[in-house]
This record gives structure tokens, sequence and C-alpha cells, in this order.
């Protein structure tokens, strides 16, 4: 078992380096990544004093290694709108979209697996229309329209919820106040989540229940749902933590639009500001670390599938 | 009844020497050869024109193996494959059609020998047209040519494989075989996924292409009796060699091998007072090809076996008293055709 | 090579895209669609000849209400919202196909390439895929577009150029199992070169998949070009796309009071979407290979 994770760590060391030359690349299109880490209150002059010493004569990829080296020391860049070190910025803003981002994957989750299953196991019921549509629906409301809706159903019209922010101003905020704020966004991001997910676990549950070995259980007598939840589940689970690492950079992607949309400060709303002011330093930061996150994802999920189907580690 | 073998003294179409085919088995973390499996270890026969050599074996003794490294669908890691005399790149720099095309190959599954998604027609006519056998006027007479030696009709070619049976696609693999005017034909065990009233069809199938068109046959097969009827010689392989390589008919009456003896006697025979023969039954099963026994490889299930058998690797050679075509790999093959192998001494 | 087949096509018509057809029009969602959409595309093709008024002209009064004169009124700086509207369906047609093709395009060379060859060209591809897989989608987007200026076909190349390896992924997988396939053996034994090989055998194998996952791709880029253009990275005004026209709405004062600026647009996407992954759906239970054989 341990073998098997550390072969998988090994395997992703070297997309995270990948990660990190991509996120290099792209920023040099923009200008030096390595100049861009000085911080913006060094003029010109003094950049170009400094230059020798800091190695930006260097050819690029020797740049890369500076630049690398840079990072693991903590030295992310300073934004050039508000002088702050990047990566305090980024700790900051850090919690509140792990909130959003984590909630709504929990529910998500908690919606989508009963009703994939039950939509599954009870085919061409009204229930399992109701889950399907809803799952489509899920998928082509764009989320940002969908956030404009419930505004305008709860903040305009009923009044009940708070339409922007992760606090109401001037209060403390406490933990109703927030979990106010966070009602909308978090149904919004539930939303597109569950409905993806819903038709991936029904056809992945309805292939695994057409399967023989079920028919023999059934056949043995085993009841129903012992049958469906014991043997099915445990199969039906390996495809369900594929499809969910998959979408974690898309839920990470649709909390960019929903926090612009409510306000909320987290690290969508910090990289869209960025992207209007072209505070690229900031941008770098924030591409290197979903990367990152993206990645400690996808190997947790390929841990959870080893506990899950001991027999992956032999493929 | 045995068809007439080819004149003796027939020119030597294919030699293969040596041929071997490791496949490294790897492990670990950080992937690393552990060890190889010997699935083809340095096999030697000569095929002449005109003839049909049977190879056959247990599943896993190499002979598919054999078969796709002749073709080119496998290169031989040690050994040589010649043709008329001549390897293979050899004939390419002479200028001569590309090696594979004069080589052709009958599958074993019929429904993946064929493109699902394509007409028969064009599955047959698509390689003639591309090596330049046939314009785009003439494929269609040509494919109706083809089809009528397989036995098809015409409108076979407008029609999708999954329109037909398992003999009959077998058939189209065996027209698309022959389209290419190879001069030799290996036949990977290609009646096995039949059913039987199919396989003696298609069988006589080849058999009498043979004698229309004068081809040259390795038919591999798994078992004796379907090899027999349409091979002239046959080569008994265990384990990667070759244990005894004879014409068909002294196989069955003059088995010098305890392992082909062992496979006459499985083969079921239909007169009932024969029902209480004696058979070599052999034990124990079949070792790891990764792993394989010292000395000669099949003398853990062997009844004769000795500690020579167990130190020393027997030559595949002719042995004294036997005819001179007729090669063994066995210690004490003499000894044994003299007493007539049937109880160990 | 075809033209030996004509007759006997029309009496048996048993070739592999009619089974498909006559699968796929059993799905009522689906079918309904489809003519959905043909009919947005005709209206959206026709368009310069349709609109009473240019897109992009001053014609009335700002913000007034739907009329007779103006279908659905008119929009902040007095251009009419009907005629948007449609130029706006114009253009995320155009970015949802068109981007699909060239990722799908990119996915199927570099997926067939990838399965096929094997070792060091596959992991390398592989690993490439991986890299450009875990970046969180819309981040390299936005990114993307940030650094390259917005603009209508910068969206498409950059959507082009994120989406290939969701297709690369299926195609390789595909074409890993087909490789072993006897008639691919046969090819080779043959003497046929490699690209007749994936092109004449492999590909057309793959192709059912490879067009229902397309499908997704088309709804994904369509909603990707809204988000962007609603946040302001993608089509700049003044031409109008259906994400910039939901822009608006943003503020308090559009959303409660006029509501025909933003709802159109934004049910607008919803249909058009939603149609797409119905016909999606429906394809993808046509093709379904268990049901194709007898």
């Amino acid at each position: 078992m341990m073998r098997y994770i550390i072969k998988r760590i090994l395997i992703a060391i070297p997309v995270l380096i990948g990660i990190t030359m991509l996120d290099y690349l792209i920023m040099s299109l923009a200008g030096s990544p390595l100049a861009m880490m000085q911080g913006p209150r060094v003029s010109q002059a003094a950049v170009e004093a400094k230059a020798l010493q800091l190695g930006l004569t260097q050819p690029i990829y020797i740049q890369y290694f500076t630049w690398l080296g840079q990072l693991l020391h903590g030295n992310w860049g300073y934004s050039i709108k508000t002088y702050q070190p990047v990566w305090e910025m980024i700790s900051q803003n850090l919690g509140p979209t792990l909130l959003l981002v984590g909630v709504s994957l929990i529910l998500g989750f908690v919606i989508a697996v009963p009703a994939g299953v039950y939509s599954a196991t009870h085919q061409y019921t009204k229930g399992d229309y109701a889950a399907v549509t809803l799952s489509f629906l899920g998928t082509s409301i764009p989320s940002f329209f969908l956030s404009l809706i419930l505004v305008y159903v709860f903040t305009v019209v009923l009044g009940w919820l708070p339409s922007g922010g992760m606090t109401t101003l001037g209060t403390g905020g406490d933990f109703w106040d927030v979990v106010r704020h966070m009602l909308m966004p978090t149904a919004v991001l539930t939303a597109s989540f569950a409905g993806s997910n819903i038709r991936y676990i029904r056809s992945s549950m309805l292939e695994i229940l057409q399967q023989d070995y079920l028919r023999t259980a059934k056949a043995k007598g085993i009841g129903r749902f012992l049958t469906i939840n014991k043997h099915a589940m445990r199969n039906a689970l390996l495809p369900i933590i594929t499809v969910i690492s998959m979408q974690i950079p898309m839920l990470i992607g649709g909390a960019v639009v929903v926090e612009q949309v409510f306000s909320w400060p987290g690290l969508g709303l910090l990289t869209m500001t960025a992207i209007m002011n072209r505070d690229y330093p900031v941008i770098m930061g924030v591409s290197l670390l979903s990367g990152l996150i993206v990645l400690l994802g996808n190997l947790l999920a390929d841990i959870l599938y080893a506990v899950v189907d001991p027999t992956i580690q032999l493929k | 009844m045995r068809r007439e073998p080819p004149p003796s003294g027939a020119p030597v179409l294919l030699s293969v020497k040596g041929l071997t085919k490791y496949y490294p088995v790897r492990q670990g973390i950080l992937p690393h050869p552990v060890g190889l499996i010997r699935a083809v270890d340095g096999v030697d026969f000569t095929l002449h024109r005109g003839e049909t050599l049977g190879l056959v074996g247990e599943s896993g003794c190499g002979k598919s193996t054999v078969g796709r490294q002749i073709v080119g669908l496998e290169t031989p890691t040690a050994g040589e494959i010649l043709l008329n005399g001549q390897t293979l790149a050899e004939g390419l720099r002479r200028g001569q059609r590309i090696g594979h095309i004069r080589m052709q190959m009958v599958f074993q599954d019929t429904f993946s020998s064929l493109n699902p998604r394509k007409r028969i027609g064009d599955i047959l006519g698509a390689p003639m047209l591309y090596h330049g056998l046939v314009t785009h006027d003439t494929v269609w007479a040509e494919v109706d040519r083809l089809l009528e030696l397989v036995g098809l009709p015409h409108n076979a070619s407008n029609r999708y494989p999954h329109e037909f049976s398992g003999g009959q696609r077998q058939r189209v693999g065996i027209a698309r075989a022959l389209s290419l005017r190879p001069e030799l034909i290996v036949c990977d065990e290609p009646v096995s996924a039949l059913d039987v009233s199919i396989q003696a069809q298609i069988l006589n199938l080849i058999r009498d292409l043979q004698s229309e068109l004068g081809l040259t046959y390795l038919f591999i097969g798994h078992g004796l009796a379907a090899v027999n009827y349409v091979s002239d010689r046959i080569a008994v392989m265990y384990l990667g060699k070759i244990v005894e390589i004879a014409p068909a008919a002294e196989i069955f009456s003059s088995p010098q091998h305890p392992y082909t003896k062992a496979l006459c006697d499985a083969a079921p025979v239909p007169d009932p007072t024969e029902r209480d023969r004696e058979r070599l039954v052999l034990v124990g099963e079949i070792p790891s090809s990764m792993e394989p026994p010292t000395g000669c490889r099949f003398h853990p299930r062997c009844p004769f076996a000795t500690e020579r058998c167990h130190q020393e690797e027997p030559a595949l050679c002719y042995r004294t008293g036997a005819d001179e075509a007729h090669l063994t790999a066995c210690h004490f093959a003499d000894s044994l055709l003299k007493e007539g192998a049937g109880s160990p001494t | 090579m075809a033209k030996h087949s004509k007759q006997t096509l029309e009496e048996q018509n048993r070739s592999y895209l009619s089974t498909i057809g006559r699968r796929f029009m059993r799905h009522k969602l689906g079918v309904i669609s489809l003519y959905f959409l043909c009919t947005l595309l005709l209206l959206a093709l026709l368009a310069p000849w349709i609109t009473p008024y240019a897109p992009n002209k001053l014609v009335g009064k700002f913000s007034s209400p739907p009329s007779a004169q103006f279908l659905l009124g008119t929009d902040q700086v007095g251009r009419d919202v009907l005629t948007r509207l449609l130029y706006a369906t114009r253009i995320s047609l155009l970015v949802g196909f068109a981007s699909t093709a060239i990722a799908t395009a990119i996915g199927v060379v570099l997926g067939l390439v990838s399965g096929y060859f094997g070792g060091w060209v596959d992991m390398i591809i592989m690993r490439f895929t991986d890299m450009v897989m875990s970046f969180p989608y819309i981040l390299l987007v936005l990114v993307a577009a940030a650094i390259f200026q917005p603009g209508l076909w910068n969206i498409i190349l950059i959507l082009g150029f994120v989406d290939w390896p969701g297709v690369a992924r299926l195609v390789r997988g595909n074409v890993l199992s087909l490789r072993e396939t006897a008639f691919v053996q046969a090819d080779v034994v043959a003497g046929m070169p490699t690209r007749h090989t994936l092109f004449s055998e492999i590909l057309p194998n793959t192709i059912a998949p490879i067009l229902v996952y397309a499908t997704s791709v088309v709804a994904l880029s369509i909603l990707d070009e809204a988000a962007l253009s609603f946040l302001g990275m993608g089509v700049q005004p003044p031409t109008a796309s259906l994400g910039n026209m939901l822009n608006g709405a943003q503020s308090i004062t559009i959303l409660t009071t006029k509501a025909w600026l933003w709802v159109p647009p934004g049910v607008l996407i919803i249909l058009l979407v939603l149609s797409i992954n119905f016909i999606g759906d429906a394809l993808r239970d046509a093709v379904d290979p268990r049901n194709i054989r007898q």
C-alpha cells in the first residue's frame, strides 16, 4: 500500500514541475517573471542596476530556477497594485474560497450520490425523471445567470438574504451572518456540481446493476437493499471518485464567477481583480496555487481509489 | 485421406534459425526488468514450397508467437528468418516486394479480424489497390474472383462483417490473405473459434486452395486432429521449444517424444473398442515460461525422466533407426522407440 | 469504391449510420432539441436579413421597455435588444462550434499518436495532458485572456487549446484497445502505411464516442464564452454576446426594473445549452455499442 502511494507521489512530481514550468512560461509571455517578483516600489533604474545581481540577465531557464528558488523561500512576489506580498494576499483569501468550495463539494456529493443511486435503481419512475431533469438543468444554467436570479428572488423580492460579501458591514461577522451570506453562492456552486454528477453516478450505477454477479447475488436471495448497497456501491464508488476528482478544477473555476457576482472575498475575486488590473505577480501566484490544489486533489483521489479497490495497485 | 505431398526436392521457401522471443517483466516502483518470459527459445525449422507444416502445442507454448514473428507482427529477440534464402532486409534492398507482403496471416478471431465499419469489398480491395496489384477499374473484378475462390457470393462485397456467420467471416479472412498473392500463409488457429461442423468446411477450403494455387502454409493449432488434417509435416512445441518434428503420419504412428505420445493419446478415437487403450497421461501443470525447468524442459512432467534429463538439455536431432526427416529432442528417443513407449522403464 | 454499392444500400439499409439515426429518432427530447437547434442556427445565419435593425446602431430611447416597435425593448444605449439577441446567438454558436472543432482536431491527433505508438511518445503526451488538465480550467482561460487581449477569435483559440485534453484521453483509450484487434494487425501484416491504419481503420471506430463527447464540449464552450463575456474578458462590446448582454444586470436597478435586458439572453443560453445536452444524451444512447451489434 505504501509502495503504491509512493509510486503515485513520484508520478505526481514531474507533473508538479510541469505545472511550475507551464506557469512560468505563460507568465513570461507577459514579462519576466523574475522581474515581477521584485515588486513595483523598486524603480526601473534600481532594477536594472541589480539586474546582474538578481540574475535577470541570465537566459530564461536559469531565471526559471532562480524563480523557483524564490518560490520555495516564500517569496511569491509583490502585487503591482497594493504592494502587498502575494503570499500574504493569497493566504488571506484562501480561507473563504476553501469554505465555499468545500461546503459545495460536500453538499453536492450528499445530494448527487443518493439521487444518482435512487435514479438508477428506480429507473423510469417519476423520481428518476425528476433527478435527471434537475441534473440537466444544473449543467445547462450558467452559474452567473442562476446567481442573478437568486439575488433577484431572495434579495430584491423577498429581502431574506444579503446580495454580496461575506459578512455584513460593520458587524463582527458571527457564524449565522456568514451562513446567510454563504447560502446563495453555495447554492449556485452546489447546483452545477450536483447536476453534472447525478448523471455520471446514475449511468455508472446502471452499468454495475446490470452485471451478472449482482444477478447471482439476487438469485441467491440476498435482499435487494443489501445487494445494492454492499456489492454495487463498492464498485460504483470507483467511477464516482474519478469523476468527482476530475471536477475539482471545475469547482475552483466556477468559484471565480460566483465570487465575482457575490463579492465573496476569496481567491476567485482576488484573481478577477488581478486580471482586470493586469497584476501579473498575483495572477502568477494564484495559478500556481490552484494547480497545486488540483494536483493534491488528484493524488488524494488516487489514494482513495486504492483504499476502495486494492486491486488497482496491481495495474 | 492424405493428399499428395509435394514432390521431394521442392525448394526451401522459409528457413527459421534460432528464433527467439523474450518479453521483459517489469516490476517495482521505478519499473525495472525483473525477469524474462521466454516465449520462444531457439526454434529451427524449414518449410518447403508447396507443403504445409503444422505447429502444435498447448496454450502458452509459443506457437502463435512464432507465427507472429514470421509475418512481422513481433520483432525477434534473436534468430533469423530467411525467405528464399534471404533475410527480409536483404530482399528489400534487392528491390523485391516488401518482405511482409510475401507472407500473410489468417487470424483466429473472426469477430475482430474484420473492421466492422467497412464493407467486405473495401476490406479486400484496399490493400490490393495500395500495393498496385489492381487499378480502380479492375479491383471489383478481382474482389469477385477472390470471393468465388473462397466460396462466397459476389454480393458479399457490399455487406458488412456483422451480417455474416463466423465461418463466412473466416472465408473473408482467407480471401484477404490470398489477395496479396503471398508465397507463404501463416494460419494462426484459424478454426479454433468455430463450431465443429464449420471447422471441417474451412479446413477443406484451406486444403483445396493449396492444391489449386500451390500455396505454402504454416498451420498453427492446438488440436492435433485439425492440424493433422491439413499438414504434411508436424512440429510439436513445448514451452518455447520444438520437441519433435516429423512427417504427419509418423507423428501418430511412431511418436518419439513422450509429450507427443501424450498428445496423440489424448486425441479422441471414435472406435469404442479403443476406449480402454493404454494412454500416456501427463501429470502436473505447465511451468512458468519465466523460469523454465533446467535440462529438458519437459522433465518435471515426464514419466521417463532421469537424472540426465534434469541436467542436460536434449538437442533436436535425428535418432538412429527412425526416418531422416524425423527429429526429436529427447535423450531416450531411441530406446523409447524400440520398446514402443507406453510404460516407464 | 462505393459506387458498386448504391442499390444494395437502399435495399437493405443496414449501414451503421442509418442504424444510429434510427435509434436517435426514438428519443423525443433529442429530436425536439435537434429541431430547435436547427431553427436557431437558421435564424442566426439569416440574422443580417431578418432583423429589423442593425445590432450596434442606436435606434431608440435608452432602456425603453418592449413595445410594438422594439419587440424586446432597447438597451442602455438605445440599441434594439431583439436584434442584438440574434446576433449574440450567432456569436455563441460560432464560438461553441469553432472552439470545439479546434479542440477535437488537436485531441484526436494527439490521442491517435499517443495511443498507437506508445512508449516515450505516449508518456510525454500523457504527462502534458495531465498538466493541462490540472490547471483549473477557468483560470487558464482567464490568464490567457489577460495576456492576449480578449476578443472573439482569441477566445475561440483559447477555448480550443484548453479543451483538448478530454478528447485526447478519450481517443487514446479507444486506440489502445483497438490497436490489438485482429483487423488492425491484418493491416500491419498487409504492409499498409500507418496513416491508413490510423485514419481509415482506427478512427472510424472511435468516431461515435468522440462525437458524443464533442457535444458536451460544445455546450461547455458556449457556457464558458458566456461567463467570460459576462466578466468582461470575452467578446468585447459593442459586439453583442449573450454573456456581455447580461453584464449590465450586475447593477441592482437593471436587475429589478429592466428585466427585458437580462432575462432573454439568459433564457436563450439555457435553452441553447439544454438542447445541446439533450442531443448529446440521445446520441450517447444511439451509439451505445452494446446495442449496435445485431
